[in-house]
């Protein structure tokens, strides 16, 4: 490490308690105020914003041929506005189920989801969010330009508008030289970048992500996270990011979302303290108090409280 | 490496290149070759074996008639595979989006599968009068509805779950989604289908016209110039038919590299 690095705050004891206990939501609002002043410039005149998702005794079941699957019991979560929130836990804890709530491509079997104040179905139809998947899932017939023109072409934007706002956004993901190359001539990386391009494209304020990076190799995804945290930071989006990875939930998120399986649950939230305006670049993959979230995360995720003490001597 | 497996190399390369066209008019050449041999050394009838330079001279003495009668059977030909083709995407597009239309169709195309032109060309032939080239159309049409039908009704549920996802994000209607992404990824199948049917459609008109209807198109001549003898003039058909059939063929296989280039399938 160098002296020159700025070492992230990272906040004292930090709340990771079950997470429908009314102290962390007011936590949460009190974050979120001083977290969003650069996200949301405009605020509404009437009281604060709506958060961005707001997910209040969301259950979900399905029902298969061998008895009902319980992938999401009792969900509460609150992302605010500008907000980077990682859901993380093993394989069969519901993240992506969540996040496919929250899209509107699965429907609760009880409780309720909110984005932006709406109902989830009204949010799809305003194109409040963008998405992402594992897979790029690009249309191979189509350019990457047309690729990311495809939100804005079915939504009837003009067709000048959209090659100017199409440019743009293979800037900002650093594809300016292949809009005209088609996807099977890409890497694995780049067609990820296009389509993270073009969840971007109408410029949601919140872009839900279900383990972008999980299909590429180690050094292609630190690459592509330093970027999606500084395109975040750049379009003041709010992101649901879901991930196998630890470091990568710590390294991207202002807070990681601990789930565990059988039922799906939420088991602990740990803030990084990162910071939004902290800059997310190798140097904090180097620094101490990002392996102690690390820790604190895994910890979590194993069900092994934190030790007050423990933690500080690492 | 050593010289001897470079030049190796380098003739292999040259009979990839070169082999693929080259062998099969080497084979097409030798074939010739020895008909010719039986007919004018071994003395084969003439009659019973008509010589290629026979069957050339009556293409030659017959290019009008010839070219007109290829041009019935084509104009036929591809106004059945047209029609038949729009049929069968238009029937497998409802099928797509409605399982108990598909269901109610099924036993309508197995029939149609299966039943064979010799059966059908007299009873439409008949049905639609001597002077009308209908009926011909029709059982061309039908023979070519076939194989469009069963590869477009494949083709449109190519749709990965992914991309029926993602567009479902987009709040795309059932319209947006079949024409931006449903069609798309059935073309390549739509393609296949319209290539085998083009190879039907020919001959399902050529041999229609064996039974009945107008005089004239190439099956017509070939079985009156039979039927009167003249084995070389009926060859010489036989040999217009030949080019009919692959140049529909060529047609198809080229709109279809051409959809392919245009539509590429690769990729994720």
């Amino acid at each position: 490490m160098t002296e020159t690095t700025p070492v992230p705050p990272v906040e004292g004891p930090v709340e990771h308690s079950a997470h429908d206990d009314a102290s962390t939501a007011a936590d949460d609002v009190g974050r979120a105020a001083s977290a969003t002043e650069v996200a949301v410039p405009a605020a509404a005149p009437f009281g604060p914003p709506p958060p961005a998702v707001l997910v209040t005794g969301l259950t979900k079941r399905f029902g298969t041929r061998k008895g009902a699957v319980h992938a999401l019991q009792d969900v509460e979560l609150r992302v605010e506005p500008g907000e980077f929130v990682s859901l993380i836990g093993p394989s069969g804890c519901g993240k992506s189920t969540l996040m496919r709530l929250i899209a509107d491509l699965e429907k609760p079997t009880s409780g309720s989801i909110e984005v932006f104040g709406k109902t989830v179905k009204q949010a799809r139809a305003d194109q409040d969010y963008g998405i992402a998947f594992q897979q790029a899932g690009l249309l191979p017939w189509r350019t990457v330009a047309a690729n990311i023109a495809l939100p804005l072409e079915l939504h009837g934007v003009s067709r000048k508008e959209r090659r100017e706002r199409v440019s743009e956004l293979a800037e900002m993901v650093g594809l300016t030289d292949f809009v005209k190359h088609h996807p099977d001539q890409l890497s694995g990386g780049m067609q990820q970048r296009v389509a993270i391009a073009r969840s971007l494209a109408e410029q949601p304020r919140l872009l839900l992500m279900d383990e972008p990076f999980g299909a590429l190799d180690e050094m292609t995804r630190e690459r592509m996270q330093g970027e999606l945290s500084r395109i975040a930071r750049e379009t003041g989006a709010a992101v649901v990011f879901v991930t196998h990875s630890i470091p990568e939930a710590v390294f991207l998120s202002d807070r990681v979302v601990v789930m565990s399986p059988r039922p799906g649950r939420i088991t602990g939230i740990v803030e990084t303290g990162i910071g939004a305006d902290a800059a997310r670049d190798e140097a904090l993959r180097e620094n101490p108090a990002f392996f102690a979230k690390v820790t604190e995360v895994r910890e979590a995720l194993h069900g092994v409280p934190v030790a007050e003490g423990g933690r500080e001597a690492r | 490496m050593s010289q001897p497996s470079a030049q190796l190399a380098g003739w292999s390369a040259f009979l990839d290149r070169f082999g693929r066209v080259l062998a099969p008019v080497l084979v097409g050449a030798a074939l010739l070759g020895v008909w010719q041999y039986l007919v004018s050394v071994v003395q084969v009838d003439d009659v019973l074996l008509p010589s290629p330079a026979r069957i050339w001279e009556e293409w030659e003495a017959n290019t009008g008639p010839i070219r007109e009668a290829a041009g019935i059977t084509g104009t036929n030909a591809l106004a059945g595979l047209a029609f038949g083709s729009v049929l069968g995407v238009v029937l497998a597009g409802i099928a797509a989006a409605a399982r108990w239309f598909e269901g109610m169709l099924a036993s309508v195309v197995a029939a149609l599968a299966v039943v064979p032109i010799v059966a059908l060309a007299p009873v439409l032939n008949s049905m639609f009068g001597a002077d009308s080239e209908f009926g011909r159309r029709a059982v061309a049409a039908i023979a070519a509805f076939v194989p469009v039908y069963i590869n477009t009704v494949r083709g449109l549920r190519q749709t990965t779950p992914l991309h029926r996802d993602l567009m479902s994000t987009y709040a795309s209607t059932r319209w947006q989604t079949f024409r931006t992404l449903t069609l798309p990824s059935a073309a390549p199948y739509v393609l296949t289908g319209v290539r085998v049917a083009s190879s039907l459609a020919v001959i399902s008109a050529l041999v229609a016209e064996y039974f009945g209807g107008p005089r004239g198109g190439l099956g017509a001549f070939i079985s009156t110039s039979a039927a009167t003898s003249r084995y070389a003039l009926a060859w010489a058909y036989v040999g217009a038919a030949i080019v009919l059939g692959l140049a529909a063929y060529v047609a198809t296989v080229l709109l279809e590299r051409l959809v392919q280039w245009r539509l590429p399938a690769g990729g994720s």
